[in-house]
């Protein structure tokens, strides 16, 4: 049972990650337009500088 | 590294939200437009492929989910511009007003509400887990390693994710009152405290894992009744303003543009061809013709010369006229109507929600039935507070309302979002219910059912020299029934005759000579024709009888299926119109009216909805003018097409986005199903109540109980409500 003191900690660790990861997609306005985002990228204009 | 974004905005791929202040200070105006027919990535590229073709815009930028572009451009470049331009590729377009944007658009509300829904739901399945291993039968040292984890890492998840609750449920308390969200902050509180207290005596009950779902699921649900109104919020009430305040003001022999504000009575004030009335006042100098569809529902332009009574709002159409102000600002007609809808709305009957229904008999049953518990088991146990405690917060748990709080803001985003599909904008929270009552549709005529544009409707009757003739006359003027025959006759592919000293003759039509011969075309009067019942102009060619063109309005696209669809629905259906009798009942008859009433006032409006109600029957009105306002507020429900004026949309629940009217019928009957669907999540609510409170009260509860219940109704409701979309 040893074992757990290890994979506790780990898995707070990794879930803490995809925390953070979900704060900086909400930081950097990943949500402002979901529909949008999904229809540009059928876009088929060429762009070699992505637009903000 | 300012004069570098000067020098080339668009290399910073990504600026900050202060430099990008910093830039619309300096440099750039911002331009917000809604966009209510853009849905594919086709529409995105074409919009803003348009957009920066322009001169002095700098960036265009498509909102796909709002449905709206925000532009980036030079000072001089206008609102309007960008509307024509959209118009030219076949995009609808209206102005929002950008300064009240700016605050829906950072929208920190909402990602405050996605921050905590997000740590809830994070330290809810890591709780989860390890609550698994002790309903799996972990015990002694093992159990209380696992519940103090649990509590390390639910305490402070909740004191940051339940926030909403708690600052809502204190500020309710202070007044003395109750809300859903005491029982749902005495909960989350009660149990913590308890399984706190629980784990350092080495109890065998934790409650941790329920109350981070409980967090959790009516964050959810908050957010989702959040979104559905930002999104409403956003492009309903922000329409930008029709109206410019200003007006041109002699002073001396100058005219100088001043703000209405500062109009005084007496003054004299100068009204272009095109322009709105700033003012009530009496015309004393110049002749022209007046738009007075907005304002009463006529659609035929009525005379203005010197001594005619004029009103603020009214339309100037073909010569400059010189007013003498009789009543500015307050007193003015359009502000007198301004006053009635207000007073239309405080008189109108306070709604109960379903939901506040719903909280009035649960916050209370939820107290009294766990305080209950606790003095139920005080006695039966003799005393025994730590086992009352704990049954009493099982009960509390299971019984809150967690399935509930999402039980209506599942059903109203969904509906919502399938109306904003169709084009329409819900304003207010409680509309779709209120829509759903509704037995009785009142239509306003012009603007809302047509067009308020007339058509012309006898092409056929004339001689080719003779359309000639009035095309060129037409193409003169820029009446609206001038623009109109000029249309109608080009469009039939006539070419327009060669005339001479063609001028307008302001408030009575446009004159030319055409092979020696005077021609006009105008007002019966002028040429000396007997005025008929329609809508008509006349044209004269020297000496000959005149010829009468009559006109039709145009019927709004989709409004003859909407009025179809909504009799076949059973609803009681009635048309009132400000404009001449003989116009109402032509559409009433066309479309298939039972009953209309003509030459209606706006008090006369507001009076019928007003008796309607009395009578029993839930109004829905629909209308677009200030002549409605009155009527829309006083009305059960009301709809208004995005084209209305300002006071107009502002009065109304519901905004139509499109010009197309046949989504209506469609809404009421997603609004009837929406209120089903909310009644029947209540009924689902309450069943795993009614299972599991008998349960908890009798002390079988135990944490996996609760966490089945909340998170099996939960799961239910929502499903429940997704059948909608």
């Amino acid at each position: 049972m040893g074992i757990i003191l290890y994979l506790i900690p780990i898995s707070l660790f990794l879930g803490g990650l995809g925390l953070l990861a979900f704060f900086w997609t909400l930081k950097s306005k990943q949500y402002d337009d979901p529909d949008g985002d999904a229809h540009r990228i059928l876009s088929d204009e060429w762009d070699d500088k992505p637009r903000p | 590294m300012c004069a570098q974004i000067a020098a080339c905005p668009a290399c910073s791929v990504a600026p900050s939200a202060e430099e990008l202040a910093k830039m619309n200070e300096v440099v750039e105006a911002r331009i917000m437009l809604s966009l209510p027919t853009v849905h594919c990535a086709a529409c995105i590229t074409a919009v803003e492929r348009e957009l920066e073709r322009a001169a002095g815009v700098h960036s265009a930028r498509v909102n796909l989910t709002l449905k709206r572009v925000s532009i980036e451009a030079d000072p001089e470049v206008t609102a309007d511009d960008m509307i024509s331009l959209l118009e030219g590729i076949g995009y609808e377009a209206h102005e929002l007003d950008a300064g009240t944007l700016r605050a829906t658009e950072t929208d920190k509300r909402g990602r405050e509400l996605l921050m905590r829904l997000a740590v809830s739901g994070f330290a809810m399945m890591n709780v989860m887990l390890l609550s698994i291993s002790v309903w799996a039968g972990a015990e002694a040292a093992t159990r209380d390693l696992f519940h103090w984890i649990s509590a390390i890492i639910a305490l402070p998840a909740i004191a940051f994710s339940a926030q909403p609750f708690f600052r809502s449920a204190w500020s309710v308390l202070k007044v003395r009152r109750l809300n859903m969200d005491v029982p749902i902050s005495l909960a989350i509180l009660l149990a913590c405290a308890l399984s706190l207290y629980e784990v350092t005596q080495s109890g065998k009950h934790a409650y941790f894992d329920a109350a981070l779902s409980l967090t959790f699921f009516l964050l959810a649900g908050r957010y989702l009744d959040h979104r559905t109104r930002a999104i409403a919020r956003s492009a309903a009430e922000e329409l930008a303003a029709l109206e410019v305040p200003r007006a041109e003001r002699f002073e001396g022999d100058e005219l100088v543009t001043v703000p209405i504000a500062e109009l005084a009575v007496g003054d004299l004030v100068r009204v272009k061809p095109g322009g709105r009335m700033p003012v009530d006042g009496v015309v004393t100098d110049g002749q022209s013709e007046l738009d007075r569809s907005l304002l009463t529902g006529e659609t035929v332009p009525v005379y203005a010369g010197p001594d005619s009574v004029v009103s603020a709002g009214e339309v100037n159409l073909t010569g400059p006229l010189t007013v003498r102000v009789t009543a500015a600002g307050e007193d003015t007609s359009l502000h007198r109507m301004a006053d009635l809808v207000a007073m239309a709305e405080s008189s109108k009957n306070r709604y109960t929600s379903l939901a506040d229904k719903a909280a009035g008999i649960y916050a209370p049953g939820v107290h009294l039935l766990s305080f209950f518990a606790f003095v139920g088991w005080m006695v039966i146990s003799g005393g025994d507070v730590r086992l009352s405690l704990n049954i009493a917060v099982a009960v509390l748990i299971i019984t809150c309302p967690c399935a509930l709080g999402l039980a209506v803001p599942a059903v109203t985003t969904a509906a919502s979002g399938r109306l904003f599909r169709r084009g329409m904008l819900i304003k207010d929270a409680t509309a779709l219910e209120r829509l759903a009552e509704v037995d009785t549709v009142v239509f306003d005529k012009t603007g809302t059912l047509t067009e308020g544009a007339p058509e012309l409707t006898n092409l056929e009757d004339f001689k080719s020299r003779d359309l000639q003739v009035a095309l060129a006359l037409a193409q003169a003027s820029s009446h609206p029934l001038a623009v109109s025959l000029a249309a109608a006759v080009s469009g039939a592919g006539v070419e327009p005759a060669e005339l001479n000293d063609l001028h307008e003759v302001p408030g009575y039509g446009v004159e030319g000579t055409w092979n020696g011969e005077t021609v006009r075309l105008g007002r019966a009067a002028w040429v000396g024709a007997k005025a008929g019942a329609q809508t008509a102009t006349y044209l004269q060619i020297g000496t000959a009888d005149p010829l009468e063109f009559t006109f039709a309005d145009h019927l709004r696209e989709g409004a003859d299926k909407a009025v179809a669809a909504l009799k076949e629905q059973g609803m009681k259906l009635l048309l009132i119109s400000g404009d001449a009798p003989v116009a109402v009942e032509t559409l009433a008859k066309r479309l298939g009216f039972d009953e209309w009433v003509a030459e209606a006032l706006p008090e006369d409006k507001a009076k019928r909805i007003n008796a309607l109600s009395e009578n029993g029957a839930r109004v829905l009105m629909v209308g677009d003018g200030l002549n409605d306002t009155a009527a829309l507020a006083a009305a059960h429900v009301s709809i208004s097409p995005a084209s209305a004026l300002d006071a107009a949309r502002v009065a109304s629940d519901i905004v139509l986005l499109g010009s197309d009217m046949s989504p209506l019928a469609e809404a009421t009957v997603i609004a009837r199903k929406a209120t089903r669907r909310i009644k029947e999540n209540f009924a689902i609510a309450a069943g795993y109540n009614a299972i599991a409170v008998p349960i908890a009260l009798f002390g079988f509860a135990t944490p996996l109980m609760a966490a089945l219940a909340m998170s099996a109704s939960s799961i239910t409701v929502s499903l429940n409500a997704l059948r909608l979309r």
